[in-house]
Formats: C-alpha cells, sequence, structure tokens
C-alpha cells in the first residue's frame, strides 16, 4: 500500500508550520495528526514528515518511540485508557481496568497496551489523566468519563460494539 | 466557618456560563485588556517615568503573586529575570501540560473559560514585549486544545490578537502546541525542548534558564495556567488590593485539588493560608469529613512529589507574636494554614496544590508502590541517577506490596533515594525521591513489618531460616532481573 496525504491534510500541516519560527517544533503536530489520519505512526508517515521539516528520519522516530502517546501498529476503534495513578487507584482503577480486560478476554494481568483480535477494543493504564476529583476516570478516544462504575464500564463496551 | 473564595473560578461553574467570547464579554472580559492598553505611562515620586508595559511588571511584583505551577516563585521576579538587552525576540509560554498526580484545576479553565486564560495571557505578552506565545498543553486533552483553537480565534476576530491590538500598534499571536503523553513536559526546560519538536530532556540549568536562554536559545517565560489567569485581575483590583487577599508572601487565591479519601472530593479556590488543610478535608464547604467510620491516616499536600505528612504531626512554625516578635509555635497537621510558606516550614511544599487524602485503611506499602510506579514509567532516562534509581524503587516498592519484600527494604529504599536527590538535572530527581524519603521515615514500622512478614513466609516455604542478602548491592542486582 502506497502512503498518500490527502491534499487538504497536508495543507492543514503547512499552516501549522507558519505557527513556528522553526520547522522542527511542528513535528509533534504532525504527528498528531498523521496519528489520527492513519490510526498509527508508520515509517512512511516519519520519513514523509521528516522529509517536510528537513529533518533526518531518526529526529522524528526518536519522537515517536520517547512520547507514549504516539503508536506504531494500528490500535483498536474504540481505545479505553484507564487511569492508573494513586487518586484513581484509591478509587478502584485496577479492578476497573481487569474488568475490561476480562469482558474483552484480554489477559487482566498483562501491563501494556492490548488490542483486541477483531481490532476493536484497545485497553491501556495510563499515568494521572488531571481528573482525580472524579476518580478513577477513563478517557475513551477523546472523551473523558468520571466516577466510572461497572455499570458505566460496560455502558462504554456496548458503545463500542458498535463503532 | 471558612468559605471558598472565587476569584479565577468566579463565572465558570455559574449556570449558562459558556466558553464562548461573547459571554465571557458579557461577565466583564476583555475589559482588564482594555483598561491595560490604555493606561498612561506612569510617573514615580523620584521624577522617573514607568511605561504602561513596566507600570504592569512592577504591579505583578508588588502584587506578591507566586507561581502556581509548582515552585511557588514569585512572578514579577521572574519576569524582572528576563534578559531584555540581547535584542532576541521574548517568548512566553503557558504551562498547560498539568500533570503532576493529583492535581486538576488548569483543566477547569481550559475547558470552561479559556478566554481568561488568553486575557491573562495577552496582558503578561503585552507587559513583556512578547510577539509570539504558546500554549503548551497536555496530549490528553484534545478537548480543551480545541476550545483554545475556537478561542483563540474569536479573540482574533475581535481584535485582541493579531495584529495592531485595539489599535494600539501592538502584535501578538499565540498557538496553542499539544503535548503527547510524557509527564516531564511539565518541567519548563523539558517543555521548551519538546516545543521545538525534540524529545523533552530537561535542560541543565546554569546555563539554560528560560528567562536568558530559553525557547531557540531566546529569552522565555515559562508560567502556568492559573498564574496567568491571575495576571487579569491584579490589573483589574490594582496590586495593592489584591494583595490584602490571601495572607503576607502568599497573597491572592489558589485553586486547591482535593481528592482521595474525603467525602467530597472537588477543585476549592480558597485565599492563600486562610484555610487550613482541616478546614480543607473536614469543613463541609470542602471535603466534608472522611467516609463513615474511617480516620485519617496521611496527607499529601502539594502533588504526589510533595513529602507526606502524618496524621497527628506537630510543628514549629515562625510565627509573629503580639510583641511583633518572631517566635517558634507549635501547630497541628490540621492546623496548619493551607500556603506556600507554612507548608515548607512543614517540611513540605503545597507544590501544585494537590491535596490527597488517605484515611486508615490504606496501606502506605502499597500507596508507595503505585506513586514509585509513576516516577518510574515518567523518568525521561537523561540522568543515571533517575534513570536506574526510580526504577530500583519502583520494584522495590512493588515487591513489597506482592509479598516477596526484605525487611531490609525501608533502608535500601532510603539509601537510593538519598542517591537521587540532589544528582540530577531536573527536579524530577527529587519528585521521585521525596515520596520514598518521606513515607518510609514515616510509616517506617509499616515498611518494616511488611518486609519482616514477607521474609518470615518465605523462610517458612523454603525450610530455612536464612533470609536473601540484605546488602543493598546485591539487592538492586537481584532487582534488575525481576
Ligand atoms: C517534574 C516536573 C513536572 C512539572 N509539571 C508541571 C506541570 O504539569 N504544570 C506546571 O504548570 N508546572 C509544572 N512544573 C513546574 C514548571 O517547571 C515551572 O516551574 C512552572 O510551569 C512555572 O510556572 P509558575 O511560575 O507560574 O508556577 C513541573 C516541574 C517539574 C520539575
Ligand atoms: S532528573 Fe530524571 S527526569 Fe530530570 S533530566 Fe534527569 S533523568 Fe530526566
Ligand atoms: S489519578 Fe487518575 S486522574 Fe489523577
Amino acid at each position: 500500500m502506497s502512503f498518500s496525504v490527502p491534499a487538504s491534510l497536508e495543507a492543514e500541516l503547512d499552516e501549522l508550520t507558519t505557527h513556528y519560527p522553526v520547522k522542527r517544533s511542528a513535528s509533534l503536530m504532525f504527528l498528531h495528526a498523521l496519528q489520527e489520519h492513519f490510526g498509527y505512526i508508520s515509517k512512511d508517515a516519519v520519513e514523509w514528515t521528516a522529509r517536510k521539516l528537513g529533518l533526518q528520519p531518526i529526529n522524528v522516530y526518536e519522537l515517536v518511540t520517547f512520547y507514549p502517546m504516539f503508536r506504531q501498529e494500528p490500535l483498536g476503534k474504540t481505545h479505553i485508557k484507564v487511569c492508573r495513578t494513586l487518586s484513581c487507584s484509591l478509587a478502584g482503577s485496577a479492578e476497573l481496568r481487569e474488568r475490561f480486560c476480562t469482558r474483552l478476554g484480554l489477559d487482566p494481568h498483562a501491563h501494556a497496551a492490548q488490542t483486541t483480535p477483531d481490532g476493536q477494543f484497545t485497553v491501556e493504564f495510563v499515568e494521572c489523566l488531571a481528573s482525580c476529583g472524579t476518580a478513577p476516570v477513563v478517557l475513551v478516544n477523546e472523551d473523558l468519563h468520571h466516577k466510572v462504575g461497572t455499570a458505566e464500564a460496560d455502558a462504554i463496551l456496548k458503545q463500542g460494539q458498535k463503532a | 466557618m471558612p468559605e471558598p473564595f472565587k476569584l479565577i473560578l468566579k463565572n465558570l461553574d455559574e449556570p449558562g456560563f459558556t466558553p464562548d467570547i461573547g459571554c465571557y464579554q458579557r461577565h466583564g472580559g476583555y475589559e482588564a485588556l482594555k483598561r491595560a492598553l490604555a493606561m498612561p505611562a506612569r510617573d514615580l515620586p523620584d521624577g522617573k517615568k514607568l511605561s504602561p508595559q513596566e507600570a504592569l511588571r512592577e504591579d505583578v511584583k508588588a502584587s506578591g503573586l507566586r507561581g502556581r505551577g509548582g515552585a511557588g516563585f514569585s512572578a514579577g521576579l521572574k519576569w524582572s529575570f528576563v534578559d531584555r538587552r540581547s535584542g532576541k525576540p521574548i517568548y512566553l509560554i503557558c504551562n498547560a501540560d498539568e500533570s503532576e498526580p493529583g492535581t486538576f484545576k488548569d483543566r477547569q479553565i481550559l475547558h470552561k473559560d479559556p478566554h481568561q486564560l488568553i486575557e491573562g495571557m495577552i496582558l503578561s505578552c503585552w507587559a513583556n514585549d512578547v510577539k509570539l506565545a504558546y500554549i503548551y498543553i497536555r496530549g490528553e486533552m484534545p478537548v480543551a486544545a480545541k476550545l483554545l483553537n475556537q478561542a483563540l480565534k474569536e479573540a482574533r476576530a475581535a481584535g485582541f490578537l493579531g495584529k495592531n491590538i485595539l489599535g494600539t500598534g501592538y502584535d501578538l499571536e499565540i498557538h496553542v502546541h499539544r503535548g503527547a503523553g510524557a509527564y516531564i513536559c511539565g518541567e519548563e526546560t523539558g517543555l521548551i525542548e519538546s516545543l521545538e519538536g525534540k524529545r523533552a530532556y530537561p535542560r541543565i540549568k546554569p546555563p539554560y534558564f528560560p528567562a536568558v536562554l530559553g525557547l531557540y536559545m531566546c529569552p522565555t517565560i515559562v508560567n502556568n495556567v492559573e498564574t496567568l489567569c491571575h495576571v487579569k485581575h491584579i490589573v483589574l483590583m490594582g496590586p495593592t488590593e489584591y494583595a490584602k487577599l490571601g495572607t503576607p508572601n502568599n497573597t491572592g487565591t489558589r485553586i486547591v485539588s482535593l481528592s482521595g479519601d474525603v467525602q467530597k472530593p472537588g477543585y476549592y479556590e480558597i485565599q492563600v493560608g486562610r484555610v487550613t488543610l482541616g478546614e480543607l478535608i473536614f469543613d463541609p464547604n470542602f471535603g466534608g469529613g472522611l467516609k463513615p467510620g474511617r480516620t485519617l491516616k496521611a496527607i499529601i499536600p502539594g502533588g504526589s512529589s510533595s513529602k507526606v505528612l502524618k496524621a497527628g504531626e506537630v510543628f514549629k512554625l515562625n510565627r509573629k507574636g503580639a510583641d511583633g516578635q518572631m517566635a517558634k509555635v507549635d501547630v497541628s497537621l490540621l492546623d496548619l494554614p493551607y500556603d506556600f510558606d507554612s507548608l515548607q516550614q512543614a517540611g513540605t511544599m503545597s507544590g501544585s496544590s494537590a491535596v490527597i487524602v488517605l484515611d486508615d485503611s490504606r496501606s502506605m506499602v502499597q500507596t508507595l508502590g503505585n506513586l514509585s510506579e509513576f516516577y518510574a514509567h515518567e523518568s525521561c532516562g537523561q540522568c543515571t541517577p533517575c534513570r536506574e534509581g526510580a526504577l530500583w524503587l519502583s520494584k522495590a516498592t512493588h515487591r513489597l506490596s506482592h509479598g516477596e519484600g526484605r525487611k531490609a527494604d525501608a533502608d535500601y529504599l532510603t539509601h537510593i533515594a538519598q542517591n537521587i536527590q540532589g544528582r540530577t538535572i531536573c527536579a524530577f530527581g527529587e519528585a521521585a525521591a521525596w515520596p520514598v524519603l518521606s513515607f518510609v521515615k514515616k510509616f517506617r514500622d509499616e515498611f518494616e513489618a511488611q518486609g519482616a512478614a514477607d521474609e518470615a513466609a518465605h523462610a517458612k516455604s523454603q525450610g530455612t531460616s536464612s533470609p536473601k542478602s540484605s546488602d543493598p548491592r546485591s539487592a538492586a542486582g537481584s532487582l534488575q532481573t525481576h
């Protein structure tokens, strides 16, 4: 499959580049946009970004490996990020993540991100999502869910089946 | 009864208050900007004149405003360090990376009142001759990033941003830049590297003080979201009135993020120092007390990096007596005024003003295990003591909370933490070490009992009474193969 960035996206990124006196600054924003469009950051996306910004591919690749939000393989359509950190943990986030995993047939003890074989869901533990007052919180794609109990967890899964 | 005091939070939770510019202006929005930009030069008693920009910088200094991001450094002083003679452009960056565990105050402003931040930023940029500024927002806040972009667009259309702002000839652009999930981007020099399109490796200071060698090696101001919002209120109230809020040297208001084992977790704005830790936790206007039947065990008073305080502790604080002399006074934990200086005198810090409450149902070993895992995950990896040490701390606390601890682990943890703090490029080293040092020091019995119990169980199952070596060095070796 050949890699091609739609003209409208490229125009958007060219505009973004003008926000910075030094083009390299736009790399994180490029990677966000490409990941949003393609679902993950491929080798081609890294090379394309490097070419656009006048960098070596390694300058871009080292960002993909450093920043936890960037992915090198496709993820599930519904990406469930359960907050692992203290306030959420006190409110039962470990049990919550286990519930998601068990219900989806994923390993409840594995720590890293896991994706279901049908590509519908990815479940992951992440660090404090800056909403500790409504613990436990879960970020589902772009939407933050507060005080997530078992009923809401199941509703998230039900919604995701339809995605 | 202690009351919340709403200055920054005045509008954002009011019914019908929306994040658009129309609503903001109906609530007096951008009046501070108009007023500041129309200010004449200020005559000083000694015959000198201050430009209106210089006058605002002086006002921020006089207001006593201290940074709300973590270190509590004087905002006015920070601005005064900016190198204005280099001829290089001056940049301003709003730190909206909010990722210190326990903290969720900036999120409220970003989502519900983005124009308040933008007005504060425009004022701060104008005062400091900044023409280009950024809002560095954490990657996990995509909705807030969109709201900010929309708000910036509205501000541009209204003539508050862009070229020739309000006809004064002043030009300013503000852009939103998204992080991508790394805690270390909150550290200001890591943030700057990240904004330059690199890994967020913090820079060594000296020489890389942002005020001199910041973004693109130009003078740069980095301020927290909440700090920048206060600038608007300093303009509206005047520095003298503003400084009457709060307490001396701890002026203004502060949004406290309260979480953990309380009835009513949430964000509460207070006059700095006019509410105590006890009131924050127990008063019906704030936390509303502990869960039924529970007693207080510990308080993490200023974000996960601050040193823990133990229920029942009493501190010696400097207080001015009736005779005007400073004297040491005993103040118990719950009577500690929530401010910068009192918490510092109590051996900890108010940090990002995130209070996490732990009741008697909690294991301090497990709690520290959770925090240490965070620091192990988030070390940027530049400095050996931090990269390796944070991992060892996490492994040792992990084994202690999973039945494989040793009695010597308490000493081992302390030993590693002591070898991280003060030996690293950035303050993350201290952030990783302080929870460990304070937890082990104040709850030593719990750590030792856990280790001893694990050793006993282990010896029993092995049929031998000689536990594994407790020499820290060999322990470190065995940890790596864990
Ligand atoms: C490890 C680490 C993480 C930090 N994270 C944040 C953060 O998420 N938000 C923030 O405003 N400041 C954070 N800070 C503090 C910043 O380095 C900086 O002091 C602050 O943004 C300055 O703004 P202020 O003076 O307005 O407080 C962090 C510091 C360290 C050492
Ligand atoms: S102290 Fe830790 S986080 Fe800070 S620069 Fe060193 S390795 Fe990175
Ligand atoms: S600990 Fe989960 S949002 Fe902060």
